[in-house]
């Protein structure tokens, strides 16, 4: 036994036994809460619950503890620790030491259980007398069982040579097997350890994934309640206890979904908010399903219809929550997915879909074993009713989640025995994405768009029950005039430009967007109309208008998304790059190369690159791009920004690109570095030297000589695209180096309405810059030529502009104000805290989603 | 409006759903000889880059135009061309996967996704070399 020096074993011991403590407690806590939600005796039950209580709460402070020790470790750079080796370096800037931890898999797992059991310490200490005595057994028998199984996955335990999970304090050198280890002074060589992952180094790293876990955690609560009906044989009564919580699940993880989407568009180079990429689809199903049960919950409270419906809806958000996990999580995705984790391992994988079948199993067979005792109305809803329109709304908006979970699964069937083969024999190989995967998304969710805009505009001006003939007709009509007029005119003066898909889809676009703004308006009138401003009761119409409108924001920043980097939008000013080997040139070429100090046009702008500088992390250099637009008429500089897009350039050359946006309110900037050439030092001092030429004269440069071929009035070849009405000149340059190499280059110079132009040419391979300066007398022209030392500075950049983006964000806080407004209706909060929750949720979110990064 | 009404309604729409679904023409994974065999067509081609074999990317000339070499685990080859800048860490990739059509000496790619060893720290390999690097680096 080799004694190493300089290790600190303590915290580790301590952490390691307070997940043994924790997952204990769980399986103490889930035992006694169920022996306690079927005991009819009132002293034993009184018993078990006690013994429940206490080691909940232990487990509660173990689970803490847990999080401190691991967060102890990665603060002090304990790296003969693996997950602080994994996770944690010196360089980390403190603001993402907590980011680190939930980076890995084992963090994660826990900041889930964090959430479990604080929702859980809600329920136990919930003061209410039905609560009490009826609900928080049971509801906590699923709390406590989900604990268990979180523990197991950080538990780290060796069971018959197979490990159960994978503990966060296992030793670098128990688990890498490297000669250092052999050493005793092996710390003293592990300088740093490997760090957050640069990607992932923004500030929603910090926030967006606990507000996400605290959406999949607080599914539990519904379900749990669910399950506590069907065990207690209480059908009905769970409903209005828990429609605040599902409330609040609705509010916390749309906002976490669309953190994620925020996080996407500002830093990632995805082009955009939402790709439909598999993990993204794995959150919003669940909340989908949701959705769909809160509204089943409402019809049930008025009516007493849909209570099969609102069970069904409810056990199935969390199961896609655990299926969200598993999809994530098992490395199943490895092949669709941008961002899945990769595979802990074979045991782990096991143990997660254990876990997703050990609650999908036995609650979804109690409701079909109980499916015939849940009350039911026989008599069927009248068409004209409120709870009938909800109804078809829930089960569109389940259908739609159903549709979306069953494409994202694709790779699963693949590796499902038996269907595998099914598959391969039908298609004739493996399945995969067509290859517009994200048009058979939208090409089916803007159908569901239409029905649930038309279906929210309607619904609350019909009653429940059923409504007096005429009385829709009555109301409904101001609405849609208002909408009608305003959509006209925003179809007039600002139409829908999205060919791609074809004429079909177009119209599908603007009819779902009608009904959108149809919806939002309908309910706006509707808080005036017949709440007569009661905005108490307004919880439900606020969300439906949030919600609407961002589905606006999206129908009209997903199809008048420009890219102006687009040679096609350039026209003249890049090569239109026709391919060597195809020949085509109707390929997507978003991307332009921007020489520094070279002003390229790019769409309304001339864009220049002028120079770059480094961020305080290491690696990460910031380009300066500035932006400006011009007046035809005058000349003047209308518009000016700068937009500073970074490149992280991490230890093994990989690149990690962060845009930068300029942001209005009626339109976003959008440009990203999609290359750029990683050296250190890359100043150009060289200066251009000017000569004068002839036709078929020759010239001398440093590395050959070049010719003037001949110059050619408004050009029209592969590059240059000039008619006779224009004023342009091209010179034809041969350059021939000292190997006898032959280069060409064509700079041009123009004179329009801007004033004269100079497009200028690259000869790279020799490290030369050509420009047409100008025409002197006797049939000769001015060339300017720079020879530079080091190669030509450049990057290449693509560019979008997302109009009326904001309102996605805007449509966004909306709901969630408008869904919280309606969780406090129902729950008995007092009104102090009410208005504190509603003023910090406002505040919170506008910050975060309107201001934060403007 | 019968509930039986309804129910025919939704199963309608659902038709309509999986004809959309089934219009969509879904693509295949394949390699570059089972790729080849059908020239043309959207596929999934599994590769890795072919180290030996040149890249070629000059965006000054054209920001729009990336080809290289990959070689799939069969030991086929081919020639890809991608009309969109080069992926920073496509020299670091251990597995490619190119979503494009083949032709008669070249895949002509739209979309690449990218394993790379970097972002995945739970692989063991990346692990070992991590370890490699800090005892070499005194």
């Amino acid at each position: 036994m080799i004694k190493f020096e300089g290790e600190h074993l303590l915290p580790g011991q301590i952490g390691h036994l307070f997940v043994i403590i924790a997952l204990v407690a769980s399986l103490i806590s889930l035992i006694s809460f169920f022996y306690a939600s079927r005991s009819v005796d009132l002293t034993e039950k009184t018993k078990w619950i006690n013994l429940g209580r206490a080691s909940f709460i232990i487990h509660t402070l173990s689970v803490f503890v847990i999080f401190s020790v691991i967060f102890f470790l990665c603060f002090n750079h304990y790296y003969e620790y693996m997950y602080a080796y994994k996770h944690a370096s010196k360089e980390l800037e403190y603001k993402y030491l907590l980011a680190c931890i939930w980076e890995g898999q084992e963090g994660s797992f826990l900041l889930w259980a964090i959430w479990h059991s604080v929702l859980g310490l809600f329920i136990i200490f919930n003061k209410n007398q039905e609560t009490k005595t009826t609900w928080r057994a049971p509801v906590m028998t699923i709390v406590s069982m989900a604990q268990f199984f979180l523990m197991l996955m950080i538990l780290g335990v060796y069971f018959f040579g197979v490990r159960i999970g994978n503990s966060p304090f296992t030793l670098t050198r128990n688990e890498i097997p490297a000669p250092i280890f052999s050493q005793p002074n092996y710390l003293t060589f592990i300088k740093d350890g490997m760090g957050l992952n640069v990607l992932l180094r923004n500030y929603w790293m910090v926030i967006h994934p606990p507000i996400l876990f605290l959406g999949f955690a607080s599914t539990i609560i519904p379900f749990a309640f669910a399950y506590a009906g069907l065990q207690t044989k209480k059908y009905t009564e769970w409903i209005k206890p828990v429609l605040p919580w599902a409330l609040l699940s609705a509010c916390v993880l749309g906002v976490g979904i669309m953190m994620g989407g925020k996080w996407a568009y500002e830093s990632l180079s995805f082009g955009g908010y939402w790709a439909w990429d598999p993990v993204e689809n794995a959150s919003l199903v669940p909340w989908l399903i949701l959705i769909a049960g809160i509204h089943t919950m409402m019809i049930f409270n008025a009516t007493g219809y849909s209570l099969r419906a609102s069970y069904l809806f409810v056990i199935l958000t969390f199961v896609f929550v655990l299926y969200s996990t598993f999809l994530t999580r098992t490395g199943i995705l490895g092949d669709t997915s941008v961002h899945a984790f990769t595979e802990a391992g074979k045991a782990i994988n096991v143990m997660i879909g254990l876990f997703v079948l050990s609650f999908a199993i036995p609650v979804l067979s109690m409701f079909f074993i109980h499916f015939k005792k849940i009350p039911t109305i026989h008599k069927e809803e009248e068409t004209r009713s409120r709870e009938f329109v909800m109804f078809i709304g829930s089960f569109i908006l389940f259908l739609s989640a159903l549709f979306i979970i069953i494409v994202t699964s694709i790779p699963v069937y693949s590796k499902t025995p038996f269907l595998k083969d099914l598959i391969i024999y039908i298609h004739k190989g493996p399945l995969a994405m067509p290859e517009d995967a994200e048009f058979l998304y939208n090409k089916i969710m803007i159908m569901v768009a239409v029905f649930i805009g038309f279906l929210t505009a309607v619904a609350q001006y019909l009653k429940y029950k059923t409504t007096p003939k005429g009385y829709l007709i009555k109301k409904i009509k101001y609405p849609l005039i208002v909408s009608v007029i305003l959509c006209t005119l925003i179809f007039i003066f600002y139409p829908f430009d999205y060919k791609k898909q074809g004429v079909g889809f177009l119209v599908a676009i603007y009819i779902a967007f009608f009904y959108a703004l149809y919806a939002a308006i309908a309910n706006a009138m509707y808080i005036s109309l017949v709440l007569k401003n009661k905005f108490k009761n307004a919880g439900g119409s606020i969300a439906h208008i949030g919600f609407s409108l961002m589905i606006a924001g999206m129908l009209i920043s997903g199809s008048n998304k420009k890219v102006i980097s687009d040679s096609k939008v350039n026209g003249i000013n890049v090569p239109m790059g026709k391919d060597p080997m195809s020949k085509k040139t109707e390929d997507p070429t978003e991307n332009l190369t921007l020489i520094r100090q070279l002003p390229t046009r790019m769409g309304d702008y001339d864009v220049t690159y002028s120079k770059d500088s480094s961020g305080h992390e290491k690696g990460r250099k910031f380009y300066q791009l500035n932006f400006s637009k011009k007046d035809k008429a005058t000349n003047k500089i209308t518009e000016q920004f700068m937009l500073m897009p970074d490149v992280y350039m991490m230890k093994d050359n990989n690149m990690s690109s962060n845009p930068d946006t300029k942001s209005y309110l009626t339109k976003d900037i959008f440009t990203y570095i999609s290359f750029a050439i990683n050296s250190a030092n890359n100043t150009d001092t060289a200066k251009f030297k000017e000569y004068e030429i002839g036709e078929g004269e020759k010239g001398y440069y440093r590395n050959g000589y070049f010719i003037l071929n001949k110059v050619v009035k408004n050009p029209k070849n592969e590059r240059y695209h000039y008619t006779d009405n224009d004023v342009a000149l091209m010179a034809d340059i041969t350059f021939v180096s000292k190997d006898s190499m032959h280069y060409n280059a064509m700079p041009l110079i123009q004179a329009d309405s801007m004033g004269i132009q100079h497009i200028d040419d690259t000869v790279y391979a020799q490290n030369l810059y050509v420009k047409f300066a100008g025409v002197s007398d006797g049939h000769k022209i001015k060339l300017g030529i720079k020879e530079s030392d080091s190669l030509i500075d450049f990057v290449t950049v693509k560019s979008y502009v997302f109009p009326y983006i904001n309102l996605v964000w805007l449509g966004l806080i909306i709901m969630a104000f408008g869904i919280l407004m309606s969780m406090i209706k129902r729950s008995n909060l007092s009104p102090l805290l009410s208005s504190v929750i509603l003023t910090l949720a406002a505040i919170g979110l506008t910050y975060m989603f309107l201001f934060a990064n403007a | 409006m019968k509930r039986t009404h309804i129910i025919i309604l939704i199963g309608i729409a659902v038709m309509i759903i999986c004809l959309l679904v089934y219009s969509a023409d879904f693509s295949t994974y394949d390699t570059v000889s089972s790729a080849q065999k059908k020239p043309g067509q959207f596929v999934h081609l599994i590769a890795k880059l072919d180290k030996n074999q040149p890249i070629a990317y000059d965006p000054i000339n054209n920001p729009n135009y990336l080809s290289f070499y990959v070689i799939d685990s069969l030991g086929g080859k081919t020639k890809v061309v991608y009309h969109n800048s080069k992926p920073g860490d496509l020299e670091k990739s251990e597995r490619i996967v190119l979503k494009g059509r083949m032709f008669k000496d070249y895949f002509d790619c739209k979309d690449i996704l990218l394993k790379c060893p970097s972002k995945y720290k739970d692989d063991k390999k990346v692990l070992e070399n991590s370890m490699k690097e800090q005892a070499s680096s005194n």
